[in-house]
């Protein structure tokens, strides 16, 4: 089965550049460049040197003792929250903007939801000395102004979108829309493995130095180069594409991506795609998305602002429609609770994102000798309202009960 | 022959296309404006399909196009509001839209309704030419349905070719690196690029579209092309002034005039 992408921009049925003419010499420029600039050894080298020097890769594979206690198996954390910047987004950051100045791009566009993903562009914005604008919805912006804030100490233009439901969907409709009307200086630096050919195989290309890590980590750690299990969240689908990428052909390693339930299926406030949508076009790209009878994209929901994207990666939606990736799923709760078991049993603050992928040991059987990975792709400190909140919702006084 | 064939075949000159959106202002205000249209003498008339997403939109066709949606538009209710429109409309009807909503109504299913209700032509902006030609014009010429192709500024002198070749009636010829309703008036690079195509013997006529929003505008496409099509500034027209019979004529007489 061929899990990459094919020579037409397609995974199976997904993928795809569903572009307006206007984009159509941009997307084509980008698709005849970037085989050859992330292939280059001149490229590999400045990736590599800013990763561990500015980034601080690798990041730590760290056997979780006492969590693999309670689970009754062996897991072993991916530390992508100990990255600059608090996630994986930057992996994905420093390697377009060295694409975009290869290409003579002056000027990075991008859109963010939480703000992560424009935290790391604005950072490596800064680094390269290029001017950045961040799309960001009015209702995001609103919701998270540390970031925003980050943002504009770091020399980035953020722009409010009030279009649409003011949200990530329609931030990147506007950063696509900008980047019609700018298409010679500017380049669009996208935050995940979504879009049009070829952002979705770029994007994981990029992440795939968190799999090739692992294939060295792993040898060290249990004298094998592969897991049994993967886990990793799931929004737009980056940290789980790139974890995934050096093992999509060993079937010895079962994959598992976790996506968002919000309030759980059923209920209308969810984001879990995989689960919930049906196939269409977003933003560029065939797949799995949240839709209404009519084709129109609905709003997803979550309380990790990273998951609630109303699509997915189309390499994801392939994977999962091949089976070569199971879907579960987590729930607000279940990823709070799942958080607060981290913090209590490992001394670390989970991001909500990587919170819902350890949510999902709960949900999986597995044997006492399996070695387990859990991508942490970020870190808490973004969330902290979120979990304040919780604990005085729960009017709990005293420490959390952690075998809850 | 289809009507779009018979509009260019005619020899007419500073043909005017209006676009506007489905179910805007109101959900039943289609058909009237349709009418009113006619009546006022344009030439041709794209209906927009409101979509959640318009990615090659700007504001003021966005706003139209949540405000449809609000209104509870839907493609299945426009085949609806259009059944008859054929007994009153004889010039070229088109249908432009995203590609989501009519995949979720099924190719098949919306060529054969527009079909039925007698659209002439499809305008999908986000449908690549190669992934028409592979996947869909069959199923287009099975009905008797053209696809218009759009060409924009960065699009090269190949490609435009290859575009000529495959699109159906006409090409819409998008006059600026924007979305729509954005510029105002025509640089000297935007000329230069009229010129060009102009000057490469297409087979498929010429209709310039975003930007076109007066008077002057209109005449000055209309010196480089077949005609030209006006969406945002008649969307905003309705906005202010209503959708009356006697504002939309207003509106195309101080648009033609010469």
């Amino acid at each position: 089965m061929r899990y990459n992408v094919d020579g037409k921009g397609f995974y199976g049925e997904f993928g795809g550049a569903f572009i307006p003419e206007m984009l159509y010499a941009n997307i084509r420029e980008l698709q005849e460049n970037y085989l050859r600039i992330i292939e280059s050894e001149d490229f590999r080298k400045e990736f590599k040197y800013f990763l561990k020097n500015y980034a601080g890769r690798p990041s730590p594979l760290y056997f979780a003792r006492r969590l693999s206690e309670h689970y009754g198996t062996q897991i072993y954390l991916k530390r992508e929250d100990l990255n600059h910047t608090g996630a994986h987004k930057i992996n994905n950051t420093i390697g377009q903007i060295l694409i975009a100045k290869r290409l003579g791009k002056t000027r990075i566009i991008a859109e963010t939801g939480a703000g992560q993903h424009g935290v790391a562009t604005a950072t490596v914005c800064a680094l390269m000395g290029l001017k950045c604008v961040v799309y960001m919805g009015k209702l995001d912006v609103e919701r998270q102004a540390p970031n925003v804030l980050r943002m504009r100490m770091l020399g980035a233009e953020v722009i409010p979108v009030e279009s649409g439901n003011m949200t990530l969907k329609d931030a990147t409709n506007e950063a696509i829309r900008d980047w019609i009307s700018n298409p010679a200086d500017t380049y669009y630096l996208i935050g995940s493995v979504v879009g049009p050919h070829p952002y979705p195989d770029l994007v994981s290309r990029l992440q795939s130095v968190i799999s090739e890590e692992l294939i060295f980590q792993l040898q060290e750690h249990v004298g094998r180069n592969y897991p049994d299990f993967i886990i990793a969240c799931v929004g737009g689908g980056s940290n789980a594409a790139g974890s995934f990428y050096h093992y999509l052909d060993n079937h010895d390693v079962k994959l598992v991506a976790v996506e968002a339930a919000g309030k759980g299926i059923g209920t209308g406030m969810t984001a879990a795609t995989i689960t919930e949508g049906t196939p269409g076009i977003i933003h560029g790209s065939r797949t799995i998305l949240m839709q209404n009878d009519d084709g129109q994209i609905t709003e997803p929901y979550s309380i990790s602002a990273g998951l609630d994207y109303p699509g997915i990666g189309p390499q994801l939606a392939w994977l999962g429609k091949t089976g070569r990736v199971k879907f579960e799923y987590a729930t607000d709760d279940e990823a709070l609770e799942a958080a607060f078991r981290l913090m209590r049993f490992e001394g670390i603050i989970p991001a909500l994102e990587p919170a819902h992928a350890l949510a999902a040991l709960g949900k999986i059987k597995f044997s006492e000798n399996d070695i387990v990975v859990v991508i942490l792709s970020g870190r808490g400190d973004k969330d902290m309202a979120s979990y304040i909140k919780y604990l005085e919702n729960r009017s709990c006084k005293t420490p959390v009960n952690i075998n809850m | 022959m289809n009507r779009i064939d018979k509009l260019f075949h005619s020899g007419k000159k500073n043909i005017l296309s209006v676009y506007f959106t489905a179910g805007y202002p109101e959900v039943d205000s289609t058909a009237g404006i349709i009418n009113s249209l006619v009546r006022a003498g344009v030439d041709m008339i794209e209906i927009g399909i409101p979509f959640s997403d318009p990615l090659a939109d700007g504001p003021v066709i966005q706003k139209s196009s949540s405000n449809a949606l609000k209104n509870g538009m839907s493609l299945r209710l426009l085949f609806h509001q259009l059944e008859s429109i054929r007994s009153s409309v004889n010039i070229p009807l088109l249908l432009m839209g995203y590609l989501n909503p009519v995949l979720k109504f099924g190719m098949e299913n919306f060529c054969r309704s527009c079909s039925v209700t007698g659209i002439d032509g499809i305008i999908l902006p986000d449908l690549p030419p190669e992934i028409y030609t592979e996947q869909y014009r069959e199923i287009f010429r099975k009905y008797g349905l053209y696809n218009i192709l759009l060409i924009s500024p960065s699009t090269e002198a190949e490609r435009i070719r290859l575009i000529d070749s495959i699109t159906d009636g006409f090409i819409y010829m998008v006059s600026s690196s924007s979305v729509t309703g954005v510029k105002q008036g025509f640089n000297d690079e935007q000329k230069a690029y009229f010129e060009r195509v102009a000057g490469m013997n297409l087979t498929h006529p010429l209709m310039i579209g975003f930007g076109i929003s007066s008077n002057e505008t209109f005449a000055e496409a209309c010196r480089y092309a077949n005609g030209a099509i006006v969406g945002s500034a008649f969307i905003k027209m309705l906005e202010k002034e209503g959708y009356s019979d006697e504002n939309i004529k207003k509106f195309v007489k101080d648009l033609k005039k010469e």
